[in-house]
């Protein structure tokens, strides 16, 4: 039997589920509306059906209490998986997140474990109402204690939602929803690289985009459109934003001398300007231009009816490499 | 004032004379032991004291004794520059020894920050409990050790670990895998004060403990104050009746009554080990110091307050029962209260003797598992602060 899958990453994620419930049955599922219904993404569909409302558990309405149970149920030595709904309702949590979640471990000196998956679909492009379509996570990156996922196909999606959960640090894994219904071969038997690495996605000599999540296949697109121009992009997933593979990015920009970063974020106190900051340290005398970031405004996310002209596009990118190369060496 | 709502600088002014203790609709709780020091009969609960032995009784006195002893000296150690912050349970011994005397040792309890007597009983010593005041670590014991969480300090938030916990003990008994380590009939306390029973947290704890009818005990302790703020300012109803609206049963009980808090423990404990699903219970009782020793009671509340309270203390009350009683002599009494003199000089010795957590350990235990940047950090401090070293040798070798 090939164990080699085309699937949809919303159905990745289902399957990297139902993979951990049916390995560990101290993992457990909780969040609203994950049971008869399946997630408003649909996400856990059947699951409830297969493992139980035991183990598929329909919570209040109530973020706080989810995070809160779910480190209770952890230092029970449970492995929970916490959904929230969408993007602008984990700040209800926030407080149980940073303060509890992030900090058990270190507060106890090592002596309580919280092996907590918080799975938050995030970002835009979905033409949805307020609090719907945000990218809080630079937020979470600033609290030490947390790892950060962002997968943005299939493969990864499936194996670092299955590392998360038996990693016994917390873990929030980003999904991004514009892409949930992006298919791609996803292999059972052969795990994506390590969850917390980045990856060069394509490789190209004269300039990097590097970037995470739903921005991944714009990027690619980018690329794909500057070749016409004959500049040669490589395009870096950055996969992991804590802990962050500085060095696999800082090689490529070292290589290539030029350097953007993307995100749906705003960039101000974003993870592009840190990217930015590592890279100048690392790499600076390589550089030809300074690193320049993409990424959304200084204001609350959009209405949706303008969130074309918010988020980052292929066009977005171009310009920041054009850009990239208006600059000259200095003597 | 005049639209009903409390103006803060009204009621600040007014706190002189007023009794802020006194709150608009009474419940009268449940006590079996009078300020005077006599014990009433109670048909539900005197049975639960009916079967305690002398020592038993004795063993109450002794932790009450033993955390009042320890709180003078913390506030001393304070005093002199030696903790950071002291945070007194002056007066909640009762409250706090009953409790948790009634329930078993192999229940898990979710303190705050102030159930100093509570941690005396499960066996914490005394430099484990003033670790984190002394700010050389974060926490000074293992909580499974003692079934004893370490304390929290953002206000509730443990009564949803508390309640995960409990769902955890659910989950454990349907799939018949409660580990070997805990108890097959456990139960759950989740302490919370007074002012945080206006936190979120404590809400949907509650709705959450409602719904999976999880095996779950509140203990708010009503001590009437949160910093300078009273309790009526949080409820303008007794705390107790907010069990009602989830559904579960709450009682109130006299918290400087170290009987009635044991028989009411005793009582809903042994209701939510059958299974009864979530229980409350509000003890009222009064927090006879500062909040810490950061603060100033002076500033919002009247002296005839405190002095009504005094009238109440826990420990005089069963003090003089006991020994009208014939449970314990003054020869009890003085073994007593030399053994917690003994105790005060040790403690105040190993006190001072608590070394600071090592940064590196600090960096070590940010994630269990490997993390690029705390191990860049990490080195490079080690890197840095070796500088100075060699710098300070080199400057030796010269001299």
């Amino acid at each position: 039997m090939s164990a080699i899958k085309e699937m949809v990453m919303a159905k990745a994620i289902t399957a990297a589920l139902r993979d951990e419930l049916a390995a560990d049955q101290k993992t457990l599922l909780i969040g609203e509306d994950i049971g008869a219904l399946g997630g408003v993404f649909r996400v856990t569909e059947g699951l409830q059906a297969e493992f139980g409302p035991h183990r598929v558990i329909d919570s209040p309405l109530a973020e706080s209490g989810i995070v809160g149970t779910s480190i209770g149920m952890a230092m029970r030595g449970y492995r929970p998986v916490a959904e929230i709904q969408f993007d602008g309702f984990v700040f209800p949590a926030f407080n149980q997140i940073t303060t509890q979640l992030a900090k058990m471990h270190n507060r106890t000196d090592g002596r309580v474990k919280v092996p907590v998956t918080i799975r938050l679909p995030y970002g835009g492009h979905i033409g949805s109402i307020e609090h719907h379509s945000e990218s809080p996570e630079a937020l979470f990156a600033h609290t030490a204690g947390l790892r950060i996922l962002a997968p943005s196909n299939p493969q990864d999606a499936y194996w670092m939602t299955r590392q998360a959960i038996v990693s016994d640090d917390p873990v929030i894994i980003l999904e991004p929803k514009r892409r949930y219904w992006l298919k791609g071969k996803v292999d059972l038997d052969n795990p994506a690289p390590d969850a917390f690495r980045a990856q060069v996605l394509r490789e190209g000599t004269d300039a990097t985009i590097a970037t995470y999540g739903p921005l991944v296949p714009v990027a690619l697109a980018a690329a794909e459109a500057a070749r016409a121009e004959s500049r040669s992009i490589e395009v870096v997933d950055i996969r992991s934003i804590s802990p962050l593979d500085d060095e696999t990015i800082a090689r490529s920009a070292a290589k290539t001398q030029r350097l953007i970063v993307a995100h749906e974020a705003p960039t101000f106190g974003g993870i592009g300007g840190e990217i930015a900051a590592r890279v100048a340290e690392r790499a600076h005398h390589r550089l030809l231009a300074p690193v320049l970031r993409v990424g959304g405004f200084h204001m609350p996310y959009p209405p949706s009816a303008q969130e074309h002209r918010y988020l980052p596009d292929i066009d977005r990118m171009l310009e920041a490499v054009d850009r990239s190369f208006s600059y000259q060496r200095s003597a | 004032m005049s639209d009903g709502r409390p103006a803060r600088r009204a009621s600040i002014s007014g706190a002189v004379g007023e009794d802020h203790t006194v709150q608009p609709e009474e419940v009268q709780p449940v006590q079996l032991l009078t300020p005077e020091g006599k014990l009433a009969e109670n048909e539900v609960y005197s049975p639960f004291i009916a079967e305690l032995s002398a020592e038993k009784l004795r063993e109450l006195y002794r932790y009450m004794a033993m955390e009042r002893r320890l709180d003078a000296e913390a506030t001393s150690l304070q005093r002199q520059g030696q903790l950071a912050l002291w945070a007194p349970a002056l007066g909640q011994e009762a409250a706090q020894v009953g409790t948790i005397a009634a329930i078993k040792s192999s229940d898990m309890v979710f303190p705050t920050y102030r159930e100093h007597a509570m941690a005396l009983y499960r066996g914490i010593s005394p430099e484990e409990l003033l670790t984190m005041f002394r700010a050389t670590r974060h926490t000074g014991w293992d909580p499974r050790e003692h079934n004893f969480h370490v304390y929290t300090l953002v206000l509730a938030s443990q009564t949803l670990h508390a309640a995960g916990w409990a769902m955890g003990i659910k989950q454990d008994r349907r799939t018949d895998s409660v580990p070997r380590d805990r108890a097959e009939d456990e139960i759950v306390v989740a302490c919370i004060g007074d002012g945080a029973t206006s936190q979120g947290d404590a809400h949907e704890s509650m709705v959450f403990a409602a719904s999976y009818e999880l095996p779950l005990l509140y203990f708010i302790q009503n001590n009437h104050w949160a910093i300078s703020v009273p309790t009526r300012t949080q409820s303008r109803g007794p705390l107790v009746n907010r069990a009602k609206g989830y559904g579960f049963e709450g009682v109130r009980v006299d918290g400087n009554d170290v009987l009635a808090s044991y028989a009411v423990a005793s009582k809903l404990s042994g209701d939510i080990r059958a299974g009864s699903g979530p229980k409350l219970i509000e003890s009222v009782t009064y927090r006879m110091g500062a909040h810490t020793t950061a603060d100033d009671p002076t500033k919002y509340r009247s002296s005839e307050e405190e002095e009504l309270w005094k009238g109440r203390d826990p420990i005089a009350r069963y003090r003089s029962w006991l020994s009208s009683a014939g449970h314990a002599d003054e020869g009890f009494f003085a073994e007593v209260d030399a053994e917690y003199k003994d105790l005060a000089a040790d403690m105040r010795k190993s006190v001072l003797a608590l070394e600071p957590i090592d940064l590196d350990r600090v960096f070590d235990t940010v994630y269990s598992e490997p993390h690029r940047q705390v191990e860049t950090e990490k080195a490079w401090l080690k890197d840095y602060e070796a500088g100075f070293a060699e710098e300070q040798t080199e400057a030796g070798t010269a001299g």
